[in-house]
């Protein structure tokens, strides 16, 4: 048995707001949070000497940080770190022997890695872990490189992992949609998060990507999709509504259509009233939340779609806040990526998936004194702190399309302290200050609504149980951090990380490599429908039927996660 | 036993409809396969073969042993091969390397290697094969020869399948070949332009002039005339989906990664007018999945030196040739390759001066020469795993016959935990 003692607990799913509380685990689980020491120890003094301790006086203890959008593994990533070794070159971590003995134990070695937006596997597990967080969503994966997927999330340790499956340009849902046979898209849509071992229906531009493969895209909710004959708002709505059936434990997760345009605030909302009150996931918000014309100087319509985000209680979102400086884009979303070679003149990757999906990955810079980048920085702030609700607003950078994932706590920083939110925005691109709404946002988070939006919430909304909580039955995934003034250093090297109980950072280093659990879904699904897929996999793919679904070999560490 | 959808190890169209058949432990007959592929499985020896130390038979610890001793004394050791190996075995190889401060490289070094610096430099747009298949009317392939280096590449995916938008197969599709001489594809192609030797760089580049409108002041270039290469570009810009298939006629001749870039960037800006996309003719069976283990674990596709303690990517200083032909290497393990066969003759006679040991169902020309000789399973026939093809899906690799032989993955991790012990 372990026990955290004295801590300043912030656990917001059991209402624990900075109360000192001992938090006692055993066998990877929590198994009493309270103020006294637990009755079943047979009194304090007899359990205490029983057990280990890590005194948390004077301590901040939160739930591990449960990330719900990260692209971390994958085709996708891969080609990324692939055709960027200037990314990589000046940002390396060495293997080690985990230094001195801990408790005792001499605890194995790490591995080596390099990569600053783009890191390798065992790197990114361990940045990850070193900065508090213990669970993370890939969040697009192909269907067909699924594979490809969970072996590079194998070889990314500590962390608990799950994939989101891109859905929202499958030939198979879209035929189904066309012929009214969405019982049918149901059953597949079930069959193919078990063959793909996926956690939840990822949607990217919807219809827009299989657009792409004519070289164009969708602008609008009701825009055709060529040879199909469906739209956006059916691809989503039919998806939506597959998810509430099949009870799976996230919700759709949607990357609107217009990323990055003047505008698509407009065709945002749009999109959140065409759900009709189901519920779903928007995902980096900020880069659909720009007001202006088309086409034309970018402003930030944040207050538009925060507002239509207070209003619609089944929505929840996670914003993309834009970090200052390198990053790499790499979307679903194909023509977007076009569109960004083309703006920047960055070399371009692109990769058109049979019959599923495509993607691309540009590099990026992003610049405090250029205009437009100034407005995608203070949009992602403005959703912060209009969005009234933190349980439905989420801190990610959708890592690293705007800012690498290890700037969290810089993001911490700029929503609990608002003067230094004002000296940021001194500094960014006058035209893009000017009569900018965030001068005017005076709001500061606490830190019980940072355990929301980095743990709490974003766990509650995967509907992940035994996460973003301390209560019992949790998984003893844990970050203890000093109580410090300057927010950013205390987020950025927590004193203490437990992963299932196990400690494997002490003071911001990693002390101890374990092999995280990838968590999936099988929800059920009437097996008549293997004969119609045999018959689809012959007429549109190149491998066999027999050859696409990833086996169980390739998950040695997981968990599944019970639909509803 | 019949066992149907078998994944084909031999090249880069890792065709997974193959049909074998075993009696008695033994494959007696091969459906769907091509030549090579019908070949690779009908010849898979699988019987019990021992290790082998400096000639004498061992026992496996004995041989694990000494090859963990080899490789712990070394200074610079060096670890090659990975193409033809399944991609649990790359991981494994990769760990080691790190684990020893070793090099690391594999056949992407002296075959498609430029294209991974071309892509570096200039980026790709690609697509995977069902794409061409079922959308591509115009096929450009560009020194390779499918015809002959991957038998199946016409029939599944490209010139001859027939896919959704290209009902009609062949009738559908535009077949050019680009090559210094007349192949077996250029025979099958509409269209065949002779690039003299040398010259694809200013061939790509006169391409690229012609369809920024530019007007060229000669009458040929590189030996194609520019009225044959007007008539590619329009072509190419009034296609529905076009792409470049090309071999190691872009990547090896003189210009290498420029003529890859060249040849990208032309790809990109033609998606202005259309969609175009390409791709790289990979040889061997998992090739794809030795730069993608390698980039996914250390950052680098291949070329990389772990001996400051992190990975450090460098072509030309950590390319296995070179460090063989410089005489850095003073050690090496050679994992399912055979460089002695091929690499240029100062590299390969380093591999017999040093402490060489080869992983590999074959005894090849490098087993002859090494110290130690560790016989393993053939992947894809008798060992599982996973193999990428040449655009990067991932196919489940079937273990079609039993064999006595341990797989790679599996000496890899006992020398794996052989070496932590010396090192401890």
């Amino acid at each position: 048995m372990l026990g955290i003692i004295n801590g300043e607990v912030y656990d917001p799913r059991n209402g624990i707001n900075g109360e000192v509380r001992d938090i006692w685990i055993e066998d990877g689980k929590i198994v009493s949070a309270s103020a006294a020491s637990p009755p079943e120890l047979g009194g304090t003094e007899g359990g205490r000497d029983a057990a280990e301790i890590i005194d948390a006086t004077g301590l901040v203890v939160m739930p591990g940080g449960v990330d719900i959008h990260s692209h971390i593994v994958g085709a996708k990533v891969n080609a990324g770190r692939k055709f960027r070794p200037e990314d990589h070159r000046d940002h390396v971590r060495s293997r080690t022997s985990l230094g001195p003995p801990f408790r005792g134990e001499v605890r194995g070695a790490t591995r080596s890695g390099s990569g600053y937006t783009v890191p390798s596997t065992y790197m990114t597990g361990y940045l990850y872990a070193e900065m508090g967080y213990t669970t993370v969503m890939e969040a697009a994966t192909a269907p067909l490189v699924a594979r490809h997927t969970h072996e590079e999330l194998e070889d990314t340790p500590i962390l608990d992992k799950g994939v989101f499956i891109t859905m929202g340009n499958n030939h198979f849902i879209m035929n189904c949609i066309r012929n009214g046979q969405r019982e049918k898209a149901r059953d597949y849509v079930a069959w193919l998060l078990e063959a793909t071992k996926g956690y939840a229906i990822k949607i990217v531009n919807p219809g827009g990507v299989e657009n792409w493969k004519w070289g164009r895209n969708v602008s609008e909710l009701d825009d055709e999709v060529i040879g199909f004959g469906v739209t956006p708002r059916q691809i989503v709505t039919t998806l939506a509504w597959i998810n509430d059936e099949l009870g799976l434990p996230h919700v759709p997760h949607i990357h609107a259509i217009n990323l990055g345009q003047s505008g698509n605030a407009r065709t945002t909302v749009e999109m959140i009233e065409a759900l009709e009150g189901r519920r779903a996931h928007f995902c980096h918000l900020q880069f659909l939340s720009y007001g202006g014309k088309p086409g034309k100087r970018l402003r930030s319509g944040a207050a538009e779609v925060a507002r239509a985000v207070n209003e619609h209680p089944n929505i929840t979102i996670d914003v993309g806040q834009i970090i200052f400086g390198p990053a790499t884009t790499m979307t679903s979303d194909g023509p977007l990526q076009y569109r960004l070679h083309q703006l920047t003149g960055n070399k371009w990757l692109n990769d058109d998936v049979e019959g599923e999906t495509g993607g691309g990955v540009v590099p990026m810079q992003y610049k405090r004194n250029n205009p437009f980048n100034a407005v995608q920085w203070l949009t992602g702030m403005e959703l912060f702190l209009l969005i009234d609700d933190p349980w439905r607003v989420f801190l990610t950078t959708d890592h690293p399309n705007a800012g690498p994932f290890f700037y969290y706590p810089q993001v911490i920083k700029l929503l609990m302290d608002r003067d230094y939110r004002a000296e940021m925005l001194a500094g960014i691109h006058h035209r893009a200050r000017k009569g900018a709404l965030l001068a005017e946002l005076d709001r500061e988070y606490s830190l019980y609504e940072i355990a929301i939006i980095t743990r709490a919430g974003t766990a509650r909304a995967l509907g992940l149980q035994n996460k973003g909580h301390l209560g019992v039955g949790a998984d003893a995934d844990v970050t203890i951090y000093a109580k410090l003034d300057d927010k950013e250093e205390m987020f950025a090297r927590p004193r203490y990380v437990l992963k299932d109980g196990e400690v494997v950072v002490r003071d911001g280093r990693l002390v101890h490599e374990r092999p995280g659990r990838t968590l999936y879904v099988t929800p059920p699904y009437d097996a008549g429908i293997e004969a119609d897929l045999r018959t689809h996999f012959e007429e549109c793919y190149t491998i066999s039927f027999d050859n696409y679904p990833v086996a169980a070999e390739y998950l040695p560490h997981c968990e599944v996660v019970p639909c509803a | 036993m019949k066992i149907e959808n078998v994944v084909c190890p031999f090249c880069g169209c890792l065709c997974d409809d193959i049909v074998v058949e075993v009696e008695d432990s033994r494959i007696t007959a091969v459906k769907n396969a091509c030549a090579s592929g019908r070949s690779l499985f009908l010849n898979a020896h699988t019987q019990a073969v021992q290790p082998k130390v400096n000639g004498e038979e061992v026992d496996w610890p004995q041989a694990i042993d000494a090859a963990a001793r080899i490789l712990n004394d070394a200074a610079s050791p060096l670890i090659y091969g990975l193409s033809s190996t399944a991609s649990e075995a790359q991981r494994k190889a990769i760990a080691l390397a790190d684990l020893l401060g070793a090099t690391i490289d594999s056949t992407s070094s002296v075959c498609h290697g430029p294209t991974t610096i071309g892509i570096q430099n200039q980026g790709e747009p690609t697509c995977t094969l069902g794409e061409v298949k079922h959308r591509a009317d115009l096929l450009i392939f560009w020194g390779c020869n499918p015809a002959e280096a991957h038998q199946r590449h016409f029939s599944r995916y490209s010139a001859l399948a027939k896919g959704k938008l290209t009902p009609n197969g062949r009738k559908d599709r535009t077949v050019v070949v680009v090559d210094v001489r007349p192949t077996a594809s250029s025979r099958r192609a509409d269209i065949f332009l002779q690039v003299r030797p040398g010259c694809d760089f200013e061939v790509l580049a006169a391409l690229r002039a012609l369809l920024k409108g530019q007007h060229l002041d000669v009458d040929e270039v590189g030996g194609v005339g520019v009225v044959q290469l007007q008539d590619l570009v329009e072509r190419m810009k009034s296609c529905r989906f076009g792409v470049i298939f090309f071999g190691m006629g872009v990547t090896q001749t003189g210009g290498k990664h420029l003529n890859v870039a060249e040849l990208l960037a032309l790809v990109a800006e033609l998606n202005a007018y259309t969609r175009f996309t390409t791709m790289p003719m990979r040889g061997h069976g998992n090739v794809a999945g030795a730069d993608s283990t390698l980039t996914w674990q250390t950052g680098y596709p291949f070329a990389v030196n772990f001996a400051r303690g992190y990975p450090q990517y460098n072509p030309g200083e950590f390319t296995a040739v070179d460090v063989l032909a410089r005489g850095e290497a003073d050690a090496a393990l050679i994992i399912a390759s055979d460089p002695v066969a091929h690499f240029p003759r100062q590299a390969a006679q380093r591999l017999s001066q040093i402490p060489t040991i080869v992983l590999d169902p074959e005894i090849n020309l490098t087993a002859q020469v090494a110290r130690v000789m560790l016989p393993t399973a053939i992947y894809g026939v008798s060992a599982a795993g996973t193999a990428y093809r040449m655009d990067n899906v991932p196919l489940p690799l079937k273990k079609v016959v039993e064999s006595p032989r341990p797989t790679d993955e599996q000496v890899l991790d006992w020398m794996i935990e052989r070496v932590k012990t010396c090192l401890a």
